[in-house]
């Protein structure tokens, strides 16, 4: 179990910008703080009201489809070239019936392009539409905004800097691309030297580095698991996890979201049962679970998972896209935010894009496994290297959270995370995750309510990421605001004034549990 | 004689059997509707029931004692130290037209730098400005803030290059075509699929879920065939046969094997058995073709007919990821469908400007780069195959070549002697790595890749070493 030291710590640690105090409580051990979720339910009405939108919805799509049918509105988008010589159609039209009818409507809010480092500010570049989001066109002109949206946890998403240098001297020491794969003649020095600094940031016995996080998944779960062996998953794991789980063979089955229960019910059922149509014992149970869940906001329940993973000789595979760099009082991850011991968990993954700013993904763990993957990983033997400035992008910046820089930067994100969430609750607003997570989910359930934040939110200068269906659930449509270690108190402050506009505006306060108030009205303590 | 029935026996009989009936009748009725209970019992045992399976019901003792014996297998076999991927070269420095491994440089005829463009000076100036501008990395998926203009720049001018309506990139090479044929081909689809294509092919196609039928290497009259069988399977159910999508994956320059696809053929198959033909064009893409557009431009094909091309940006242009073009209609599906796309982070706006002035490079007015590699391939293939001893696979126009051993001889152990003496002769060469569930494996090769910068006097020294290896191995 986990020993409960029970003394708090208080830094202060002066910011630079402005000379603000970030007063970060990292504190305890104490299990239950660091597991404090909430997910409070849907508001009857809110559910009501969301089903009346969609049908509503789909109501005017079929009557557009309609009218496009016979001929009275023009039809717009691409035509297939090859139509009208027999072919069979390349998409079904029920399949992208919400593509025409509700995506194209609002299409505007995604894949907005911006023309500057994604930092904490940046400029998206001002495109308009004439014909409702069907084709756009650029005016030239950039607005600047405050970026909720990008994932750049530790503020590494930077153009100068040691990080930023050290990657111009690389291209010029290396290049750009080795073109071949690792196993022939692809292996760099830079390769080893990143796979040896992340084998000690990690405290693992030895890794492997890919050029791409979602590769890093779907290329190598076949490679650990097979036909005969059974993955446990969690119901909301990510697109690559399932996709690697798949191309594996292995029978799968998923567990209720972070229920343990639930998980320790089908671990005892699968081992007693065994396959279900010839009872043979599986070969080997893998449970896969992320560390931060980038929809939900929560954390996974280590320690509980790792009591079963022993009591039940599974195996854990936790994929921390989202949380190395972001959690844990040195950067470490899950396993530091629960102070536990990294050889417990036998297959570490991560992802750069987040917290390091770069590019590409990693499986850590023992030397044995590490070596395994080596041989016969897709990715290390098909897949070309990885390109000399992206390699050392993460370098200098593990060299940088070694350090006190490092140090400075996870308190500021923690002070954040912390400050943020606390507001948006006390608002009134319904936010889901655990309260340490940078990822905070606000739940706005009503499509139009969704894209009518969205905008009004950009008009006052700050982007946000709002999500629906098919991504979430159908009824909980919410927006997803990535808080990072370079945002400012101001920024937060700005972006909270917003949001409580907006909020008041189109009535978003949705939670029973906690009172509504302007912003002007809670004190400000921290 | 023989025993008759007499008019009295009959008589007798008749009397005696109404008798019985008679009998029943004076039965009481719980005596009659026991009897008749008891005849359907018999029936339905005999007739009607199914046998139960014995169901296992366990007690708690048991099901613990079940998870307390159960031992899963070790999470990973034992592996072996001496697996060459355990024991790579490290390279240090440039890997261009030479590399540097332990402190020697070699000539590199193992990268897939057919252009050259790795260490291009123009190409690092660009890639600098971009970190400067933009930073590394790109930190979001397309759709929440990923998007830098950059990529809008880069998927434009490919799409002009190849002069289709658009084009898609992706972040990594592998993950393109793996990502865009499950995003076309669903599970009742079917797949026409050449037996050479790459692993990516392999693994996309394998994501789809889609039937496959593979056809034999290059062979028309295969396809053709299988092309005819499925045509009287659509003539016997006509209405299922017009929701059935079909495809045909087929790589311009084969990676496997250095030859050609016979394109044109395939192209005059479309429009009769109506199936759409996605072209991966990997390695032919700034090597094929006056232009370098690929083997549409070397075979005069209007690009038009192709539904779909999709290459990589990590072999002639020199930087990472991958990307496709076509028509709109076809394009515009993969991004909301493919889920490399979709659900994975963008590409490094460092290296899409790496790729635009590789671009830039390509289209330059009086380029002579694709001449030039084209004329060297066919040199070089004409160099290799006076040495005796070798066999060369690949068309003599393509700048990657399988070299194997005749017969018998051609062992991966000898393969490796081989690139080890070449090594110690400052000539980088590499054994060509497969995994060992390829749908059909090779044979052991060398791969050979040209770059477009060698000299008649390295490609000489290249044939003097590899006659010198084999003389070592052969004896």
């Amino acid at each position: 179990m986990i020993d409960t030291i029970s003394s708090t710590v208080h830094e202060k640690i002066k910011s630079d910008k402005n000379n603000y105090k970030y007063d970060c409580k990292l504190s305890t051990n104490n299990e239950d703080d660091l597991q404090s979720e909430e997910f409070e339910e849907t508001p009857l009405y809110a559910a009501v009201l969301t089903y009346i939108s969609y049908a509503i919805l789909c109501l005017f799509g079929w009557l557009r489809d309609f009218l496009r049918q016979s001929n009275i509105e023009t039809k717009r988008g691409a035509i297939d070239p090859n139509a009208s010589l027999g072919f069979v159609p390349l998409y079904q039209s029920y399949e992208s019936f919400y593509t025409r009818n509700m995506y194209t409507r609002v299409r505007d809010i995604f894949n907005r392009p911006i023309a500057s480092v994604p930092g904490p500010q940046f400029e998206l570049t001002e495109r308009l539409s004439d014909d409702y989001n069907w084709t756009y066109r650029f005016t030239g002109k950039t607005i600047r905004a405050i970026n909720l949206g990008s994932y750049n946890y530790l503020g590494f998403a930077e153009k100068t800097g040691p990080c930023a240098t050290e990657s111009i001297s690389a291209i010029k020491s290396f290049g750009i691309a080795t073109c071949s794969t690792s196993s022939e003649t692809g292996t760099q020095r830079y390769q080893i030297e990143l796979e040896q600094l992340l084998t000690e940031f990690l405290g693992v016995e030895s890794c492997i580095a890919f050029g791409m996080g979602f590769a890093t998944n779907a290329l190598n779960i076949p490679v650990m698991a097979s036909k005969g062996d059974l993955i446990l998953s969690d119901e909301l794991n990510h697109v690559s996890l399932i996709l690697g789980i798949r191309l594996s063979g292995a029978s799968s089955q998923t567990f209720a979201h972070n229920d343990m229960n639930d998980l320790e019910k089908k671990l005892r059922a699968a081992i007693v049962q065994g396959h279900p149509r010839t009872n043979r014992p599986w070969k080997k149970i893998i449970i896969v679970v992320e560390g931060v869940y980038s929809m939900e906001g929560s954390i996974c329940r280590l320690p509980q998972l790792i009591e079963l993973k022993k009591k039940y000789k599974a195996y854990l595979y936790m994929d921390e896209a989202h949380s190395i760099g972001a959690m844990g009082k040195h950067g470490r991850g899950i396993v530091d935010y629960f102070n536990v011991d990294t050889k417990d968990v036998d297959i570490l993954m991560g992802t750069f894009t987040k917290s390091f700013g770069s590019a590409g993904g990693y499986i850590a763990g023992k030397k044995s496994l590490i070596d395994h993957i080596r041989i016969n990983s897709h990715a290390n033997n098909y897949a070309t290297s990885m390109s000399a400035p992206i390699v050392q992008q993460i370098i200098s910046s593990l060299h940088l959270l070694n350090g006190p820089e490092g140090k400075k930067r996870i308190y500021q994100l923690a002070d954040n995370t912390r400050y943020f969430r606390q507001k948006l609750v006390d608002m009134g607003f319904i936010i889901y995750g655990n309260k340490n997570s940078p990822v905070v989910p606000m739940l706005l359930y009503m499509p139009a309510r969704v894209t009518r934040f969205n905008r009004e939110m950009l008009r006052r200068g700050i982007a946000v990421v709002t999500v629906g269906f098919p991504a979430t659930k159908l009824l909980e449509a919410r927006v997803r605001f990535c808080l990072s270690a370079a945002h400012t108190r101001q920024m937060l402050d700005a972006a909270l004034k917003a949001i409580d506009e907006v909020g008041t505006d189109i009535s978003i306060r949705y939670s029973t549990r906690h009172e509504h108030r302007r912003l002007r009205d809670i004190s400000s303590e921290k | 004689m023989g025993s008759s029935m007499t008019r009295g026996d009959i008589e007798s009989l008749a009397t005696d059997f109404y008798d019985l009936l008679e009998s029943f009748k004076h039965a009481p009725v719980y005596h009659l509707s026991f009897e008749i209970f008891l005849v359907l019992a018999v029936s339905w045992l005999v007739f009607f029931r199914k046998p139960r399976p014995i169901e296992k019901k366990l007690t708690e003792k048991e099901k613990q004692e079940l998870i307390d014996e159960w031992q899963p297998e070790p999470l990973v076999p034992s592996v072996d130290p001496n697996h060459p991927a355990l024991n790579v070269r490290v390279l240090d420095g440039i890997v261009g037209k030479t590399v540097e491994i332990d402190g020697r440089k070699s000539l590199n005829f193992a990268t897939f730098n057919f252009l050259n463009f790795v260490g291009k000076q123009r190409i690092a100036d660009k890639a600098i400005q971009a970190v400067q501008k933009y930073g590394v990395g790109s930190c979001g998926p397309r759709g929440f803030y990923g998007t830098i203009d950059i990529h809008l720049e880069l998927e434009e001018r490919l799409a002009r290059f190849f002069n289709c309506e658009e084009g898609i990139i992706y972040s990594y090479g592998f993950s393109t075509i793996a990502s865009i044929i499950p995003a076309y081909s669903k599970r009742n689809d079917i797949l026409f699929v050449d037996e050479g294509v790459h692993y990516a092919i392999q693994k996309g196609v394998e994501a789809s879920r889609s039937h496959v039928k593979w056809f034999r290497h290059n062979d028309i009259a295969d396809l053709e065939r299988l092309l005819a069988e499925q045509e009287i399977l659509d003539k016997k159910n006509p209405k299922k046969a017009r929701s059935i999508r079909r495809f045909l994956i087929i790589e311009g320059l084969y990676v496997n094997y250095g030859d050609i696809c016979p394109i044109q053929r395939m192209v005059e198959l479309k429009y009769k058995y109506k199936y759409r033909i996605f072209l991966d064009e990997s390695v032919s893409f700034g090597t094929i073709g006056q232009t370098g557009r690929g083997v549409t431009e070397y075979y005069n094909i209007d690009r038009q007919k192709i539904d779909l091309i999709s290459s990589t940006l990590e072999y002639a242009a020199g930087s990472i990821g991958g990307f496709a073009v076509g028509s709109s209609f076809v394009v515009d599906h993969q991004r909301l469908s493919a889920q490399g796309y979709c659900f994975s982070a963008s590409l490094p706006p460092l290296l899409a400007a790496a790729a635009i002035e590789a671009l830039n490079i390509m289209e330059e007015e009086n380029t002579t780069l694709f001449e030039t590699i084209m004329d060297k391939s066919k040199r070089l293939h004409k160099k290799i195959l006076s040495i005796k001893g070798y066999i060369v696979n690949g068309d003599e126009i393509s700048p990657l070549k399988h070299l194997r051993l005749t017969n018998t001889l051609n062992t991966i152990g000898r393969l490796e002697e081989i690139v080890q003496f070449a090594q110690s002769r400052d000539i980088t060469i590499t054994v060509a790595r497969y995994l060992s569930d390829e749908h059909r494996l090779p044979e052991p090769s060398i791969r050979l890749i040209l770059n477009v910068e060698m000299n008649d006097e390295e490609l000489e020294f290249l044939c003097t070493v590899l006659q010198e290896a084999l003389v070592k191995v052969t004896t």
